[in-house]
């Protein structure tokens, strides 16, 4: 396999994490990569999500789509996966692929270029993006592991999902840091929104209720160069 | 009908007295029937004014009003007379007295006199509009008129009738009040924006003749002001010939008031003024305690039992804090100094509304020998015989001083009686410097700032909700309003594409208009739901996010339910709790249950380790004013005779071992101590600028390689530290000190600082919210409202990034650095200092050092040192697992 330097300095060992047997990285940035499978899943863009407001007369900045864009060019462009999984939610609602501008669809084009890219149907866009190249699945397994959207209430060894835009917090000498993480328990994973506009959700919240084994879960934090992996006994709600 | 000295029986109307005379014919009234009319301690004297005596022949008070006041054995007071003939000539009017003068019925009487001589409405004839719309800061301060007022009213028997509206008005009031409307409407300035933006606005009010705005001076410093500037405009524009009558305690610049109140087209015009000189100077005095006065801190935990003494020698004691957190704590350690279980209630603005109202209610009945409140009650409501205000902590600020001292004692001549509480040794130095500065206080008042954008904004889209509007139209009343006189069309038309389309240079948005231009050239609203997400989001008080706090039996966990509600507590310190956490709250100590949806669950608590809650904002920063008060004093030792002996030793100690600067100058020390390297400075300047100060210093010496570590503000002075020896720098001239506090800090230094500030952040949220960007949160919708809502950091963020000179971005700038940084008050010291700053190297710290030497540790350090929170955490796990 083909690895730049950058790409390989990346890949610390620390960053590995398990998932029924396959290794990922989990990058600060908030995607996962398989170096062996040379994929790349990231979840949650909800693209138009700010055009989507707009229709309903908040008038926030219409730069997020742009914005999230700019981010997948930095992350594909670094690791260059073969393929790409979209885990679902990549637009804010059915009509945002039509709602893109020109620009950016040609953006979002030359991102996919070359390489296989899945669309997972998410509960915003159960459809396919309108005039957009790629495969659109309910959901894909490849080896042991499978992607797809909402996270199975029936758990699924090797499962990897988003929907649920996890979070964490942790307090530390008084004071409280909330950060977008990946959630795992070394068997099924739940990955971060990936958006520019996209809230989160703690991981101890009700909606995550039976997901995880609580002995081995783990939050693997976004830092600003790193990831922080903290064990699921320090977090706290809220 | 013209009362004339001597003419027809009726009482002549008295013209202004001798001190002597006053005096005599005063102790015939009743004191505090009005509460409003508020016969007091002060002896009013009126301004002299040559024209005043002439003008007050011609004034008509209606027979009704003569009657009862010689019923009452009264007269009516000069400054109402004058008012009212003022008034009665056309003008508008700004009447400024000190706390408690009885402003409130003087503002009414125009209006009352006015509609006591108005024949009644006729059966069949359509109901009349609004005559008269009081405008307060405070829900309360209405509900309080509304009840003081009734009484004159009933009494004279004016047919005349009084309502409020506020946002606890049920729903079926206020569509009454639209069809058949009170004569004379007490309302808040949001509860005008909404009026304002309802379709029958203009036939609302066009039968106004008065508005009459109560404690003026609070209201004009705040975003609320521009809002209602706007709103006065609008109201102008509805009926050209509206008289304002302000109603203000003694401020700075009393101009910017008076062109306040009028119509800045022409620009210049000003409403007339009265002023009422308070006579009885009251009496204050600073703690000369018996302990020792502590080298820093707030609690004044020392002066407990010399307080309580204070409160056991008083009917009613009033106990003023600058914090919340101060409000509790003190409140702990007087109930565990009441030894004879005297009655001591706690007031500050995170209680329960019920609570607070119960407070109130025993304050009025005088069932109180104490309270201990924060700025909630600092605005006009006079309640009970409180016959003592103690102020713990120093007042930060002269005028703020004056207005809490003004709520003691409501007997006739005599001075009020307030004792100031200094916590720490500089606040006793500010303590005597606010009594040296005189009882007026009018000197440090804030100035006025530029009417905000997002105000604007807001008032735009409320002006389309109500009528189509022309542009041009607009903007010429908008610069009517005193804080848009000077805005520019340009300006104003970036603010009108904000309101239509985001006003985004991508336009992307021109079919989610939420306002659009018709081709009568008319301004409209797209969808009527635009108005209804507008009523919504009205106002311009954006609180933190916070929870409820509700508490629940002992041992019953979270599954306990339905206890009462105590108030509510900001939701970042919530999160930083644990279960079995013990804090203290309303007067309890309470223990921490957990967070459920938008409730924060307590019980009972006990025990030693109690956390004592933080409240964003609330801390005043020391005034300009007595800033420089305090830096005379440091400079003259001929005044520290008048300093308690403990402190005054301390400057002589300092005297000795380093230098006191003289009055303009800034004293910067360095000295080494364990193995880091210190500098101390001493500008005075308040807290606010000085955290700005170092934020720009350290990122400099950072620069220049001096490795420092961390900074600590406070209201004094200014202490950074690093590993390498600053003095050596600055004598090597690498830089030195003078390039090191160059004005120059404050441009790209400031501007690379500020767009990563939390502060900016914070401070985008709020005008964000005003401006009807994101809508307000309500409570219970921040943690379920992940997928509707997006948070103003992200949307910061992407805005940043992408459109840097968006009109809201600007608009944040202006308010941080108006408000949060001090960037004009820094501003101004890094000029006057220029050529000033002396030097003095130490072998050791300094005695005017040990404050701001003792702060260090206990105020967090934001920014990086989150990331280094999560190495620790994560470091841990990593510990825990065994792996190293």
């Amino acid at each position: 396999m083909n690895f730049s330097l950058a790409r390989t300095s990346l890949m610390a060992e620390a960053d590995l994490v398990g998932i029924a047997g396959e290794r990922a990285v989990c990058d600060p940035r908030g995607v996962l990569y398989f170096p062996e499978l040379r994929l790349l899943a990231v979840s949650d863009l909800h693209l138009e999500k700010g055009s989507s407001f707009a229709r309903r007369g908040a008038l926030i900045p219409p730069y997020d789509t742009g914005a999230t864009l700019l981010r997948l060019q930095a992350v594909i462009s670094d690791y260059q996966p073969a393929i790409v999984i979209s885990l679902g939610d990549s637009f804010h609602d059915g009509g945002g692929a039509g709602r893109m501008h020109q620009s950016f669809r040609e953006r979002l084009e030359a991102l996919m270029a070359g390489r296989d890219w899945f669309w997972i149907a998410g509960n915003h866009d159960p459809d396919a993006p309108a005039d957009l190249p790629g495969d659109t699945v309910r959901e894909l397994a490849i080896g042991a592991l499978l992607f797809r959207h909402e996270p199975s209430k029936v758990r699924v060894e090797g499962e990897i999902s988003g929907h649920l835009h996890p979070c964490a917090r942790i307090v530390q000498r008084g004071r409280s840091v909330r950060r977008r993480c990946f959630a795992a328990d070394g068997g099924r994973m739940i990955m971060p929104a990936f958006g520019a506009y996209t809230g989160s959700l703690n991981v101890l919240d009700h909606a995550y209720a039976g997901l995880f084994r609580r002995e081995t879960l783990m939050a693997y934090m976004l830092g600003a160069e790193r990831i922080f992996a903290i064990s699921g006994s320090m977090l706290r709600p809220g | 009908m013209a009362a004339r000295r001597g003419s027809g029986g009726r009482r002549p109307l008295p013209s202004p007295r001798k001190r002597g005379e006053e005096r005599a014919l005063r102790s015939l009234f009743v004191p505090n029937l009005l509460g409003v009319l508020a016969l007091s301690r002060y002896l009013w004297r009126v301004t002299e004014q040559p024209r005043l005596a002439e003008q007050n022949a011609a004034v008509v008070l209606p027979e009704p009003f003569v009657r009862w006041f010689a019923q009452k054995g009264w007269a009516p007071r000069a400054h109402q007379i004058e008012l009212l003939a003022r008034t009665q000539a056309g003008q508008s009017v700004l009447l400024i007295a000190p706390t408690g003068a009885g402003k409130t019925l003087a503002g009414f009487m125009p209006s009352l006199t006015e509609l006591a001589d108005r024949p009644r409405r006729k059966p069949g004839q359509a109901h009349r509009g609004i005559h008269t719309l009081y405008i307060s800061p405070l829900k309360a301060l209405a509900v309080d008129i509304e009840r003081n007022l009734g009484k004159p009213v009933e009494e004279i028997g004016l047919p005349v009738t009084i309502e409020t509206r506020t946002g606890d008005t049920p729903s079926h009031k206020r569509q009454r009040q639209k069809l058949v409307p009170p004569d004379i409407l007490l309302t808040t300035p949001e509860q005008l924006a909404l009026l304002i933006a309802a379709p029958d606005a203009r036939r609302f009010f066009e039968d106004l003749r008065y508005v009459v705005l109560d404690e003026l001076h609070s209201l004009v410093i705040s975003k609320r002001g521009h809002l209602l500037a706007l709103g006065l405009a609008r109201l102008r524009n509805y009926v050209p010939k509206l008289q304002t009558i302000g109603l203000s305690a003694t401020v700075a610049e009393p101009d910017e008031l008076r062109r306040w109140l009028v119509s800045q087209n022409p620009l210049g015009g000003m409403a007339e003024l009265i002023t009422v000189v308070g006579g009885a100077k009251p009496d204050i005095s600073i703690l000369d305690s018996q302990e020792r006065v502590p080298w820093s801190g707030h609690s004044a935990r020392y002066a407990i039992p010399e307080i309580y003494e204070a409160i056991k020698k008083h009917r009613t004691t009033l106990l003023f804090v600058n914090t919340r957190s101060q409000a509790e704590l003190l409140f702990q350690e007087l109930w565990r100094a009441n030894e004879d279980s005297l009655p001591i209630a706690l007031h500050h603005g995170s209680l329960d509304v019920g609570q607070r109202r119960r407070v109130e209610k025993a304050m009025g009945e005088n069932a109180l020998r104490a309270i201990v409140a924060t700025s909630t009650l600092d605005l006009g409501i006079d309640w009970g015989d409180v016959d003592l205000v103690v102020h713990v902590g120093a007042p930060k600020g002269a005028s703020r001083l004056a207005q809490r001292i003004g709520r003691a004692n409501h007997r006739m001549d005599e001075p009020s009686k307030a004792i100031l509480i200094p916590a720490n040794r500089f606040e006793v130095l500010e303590c005597r410097a606010a009594l040296d500065a005189n009882y007026l206080g009018a000197q440090d008042t804030p100035p006025l700032i530029k009417g905000a954008l997002d105000v604007l904004s807001q008032h735009v889209l409320g002006v389309a909700c109500g009528a189509p509007f022309d542009a041009d139209l607009l903007f010429e009343e908008v610069r009517s309003a005193a804080p848009y006189a000077a805005l520019e069309r340009e300006t104003f038309d970036r603010v009108v594409d904000f309101v239509a389309t985001g006003g985004y240079a991508l336009k992307n948005y021109e079919r989610y208009a939420r306002i659009r231009k018709t081709v009568d050239g008319l301004w409209r609203v797209s969808h009527p739901r635009v108005a209804q997400q507008y009523r919504l989001n009205v106002g311009t008080i954006v609180e933190m996010p916070e929870l409820n706090v509700r508490y629940v039996k002992q041992g019953r966990g979270m599954a306990g339910r339905g206890g009462p509600v105590l108030g509510k507590i900001e939701e970042y310190f919530a999160e930083t709790l644990r279960p079995g956490d013990n804090f203290l709250f309303a007067g309890k100590v309470l223990r921490f249950e957990g967070i459920r949806e938008n409730e924060c669950v307590v019980s009972s608590g006990a025990g030693a380790n109690i956390i004592v809650p933080s409240y964003a904002g609330g801390k005043f920063p020391l005034s300009t004013y007595l800033a420089e008060q305090v830096r005379g004093m440091l400079a003259d030792s001929n005044r520290w005779q008048a300093l308690p002996e403990q402190v005054a030793d301390w400057l002589r100690l300092q005297k000795e071992k380093s230098v006191l600067p003289k009055r303009g100058d800034l004293l910067v020390e360095t000295f080494p101590r364990g193995n880091r390297h210190y500098m101390v400075a001493y500008p005075f300047e308040g807290r606010l600028a000085h955290q700005t100060l170092g934020m720009l210093l350290t990122r400099r010496l950072e620069r220049v390689g001096a490795r420092p570590l961390g900074f600590v503000a406070t209201d004094y002075s200014l202490a950074v530290w690093a590993l390498d020896d600053m003095a050596a720098l600055f004598k090597a001239k690498k830089p030195s000190l003078a390039a090191l506090f160059d004005e120059d800090m404050l441009g790209d230094d400031l501007e690379a600082w500020l767009n990563d500030s939390w502060m900016l952040k914070r401070t985008f949220r709020t005008c964000a919210v005003i401006a009807g960007l994101i809508e307000k949160r309500y409570p219970g919708q921040e943690k379920s409202g992940r997928q509707v809502t997006v948070s103003a950091d992200l949307i910061y963020d992407v805005l940043r990034s992408h459109e840097p000179d968006h009109i809201l971005l600007q608009a944040t700038r202006t308010d941080a650095s108006a408000g949060l940084l001090d960037v004009s008050r820094l501003a101004e010291m890094l000029s006057r200092v220029r050529g000033r700053i002396v030097h003095k190297h130490l072998d050791q710290i300094s005695p005017l050092a040990i404050p701001v030497m003792l702060e260090i540790g206990k105020e967090p350090v934001n920014g990086g040192a989150n990331e280094t929170l999560l190495m620790e955490a994560a470091d841990l796990v990593e510990e825990a697992m065994g792996r190293r």
